[in-house]
């Protein structure tokens, strides 16, 4: 059981690093602000998410669990907020021009 | 002592190993800072380090059981949201031309 855990944290945490790895290589590649905006949030909250995911049964404790889930839950709403107003001002940015 | 090591340490040595790759991974995409045409790109940077750097201590914290890196990382992901709404404010106001001031809001 403990190994089926632990098999399941490194699955879910490397999986959570290539999406950082992805976010960070469509940042650097893509060609203009909304893709790159795209690539960006799917670091954000896949990558995040799968790290929270991953960590899950290695905290041991549910009230620690719950930190973490609320730490994930923060990330996601401000960064939903956040790229809607990047993209606001780009868009603004793109209209003027 | 820093710190015990919870898990196993072979199951703490990988999240360390992987706390670094993501440190690493942000570090690269601060290259967009330097290079990115203008100020959006710039905040996106900001964002991926804010998230990112979220995410390592998570990772550094599970490493090694020290509950309190996961506060710090609330703290961090409370006030990397803020920054960049700030920089939005910022960024909306100062983008405007002074002479057509009507469309604010």
């Amino acid at each position: 059981m403990s190994f089926a855990l632990d098999l399941f944290s490194v699955v879910a945490v490397s999986g959570g690093a290539l999406f950082y790895l992805a976010g960070t290589v469509g940042l650097l590649r893509f060609p203009d602000a909304y893709t790159r905006l795209h690539a960006l949030t799917k670091a954000d909250n896949v990558g995040m998410a799968l790290v929270v995911i991953g960590l899950m049964p290695q905290v041991g404790g549910v009230l620690a669990g719950l930190k973490l889930v609320l730490v994930w839950l923060l990330v996601v709403f401000s960064s939903a907020a956040v790229s809607q107003l990047i993209a606001r001002t780009a868009r603004r940015r793109d209209a003027r021009t | 002592m820093p710190g015990r090591w919870k898990s196993g340490d072979a199951m703490a040595d990988f999240l360390l190993w992987m706390a670094g790759f993501v440190v690493l991974m942000v570090a690269l995409g601060l290259v967009r800072v330097a290079r990115g045409p203008n100020r959006a790109e710039r905040m996106m940077a900001a964002q991926l380090l804010g998230t990112g750097a979220t995410g390592a201590l998570l990772l550094f914290g599970a490493a090694t059981g020290e509950a309190a890196v996961v506060d710090v990382a609330l703290t961090l992901a409370l006030l990397s949201a803020f920054a960049s709404i700030g920089f939005v404010k910022f960024a909306v106001r100062q983008d405007q031309p002074p002479e057509d001031g009507e469309e604010a809001g």
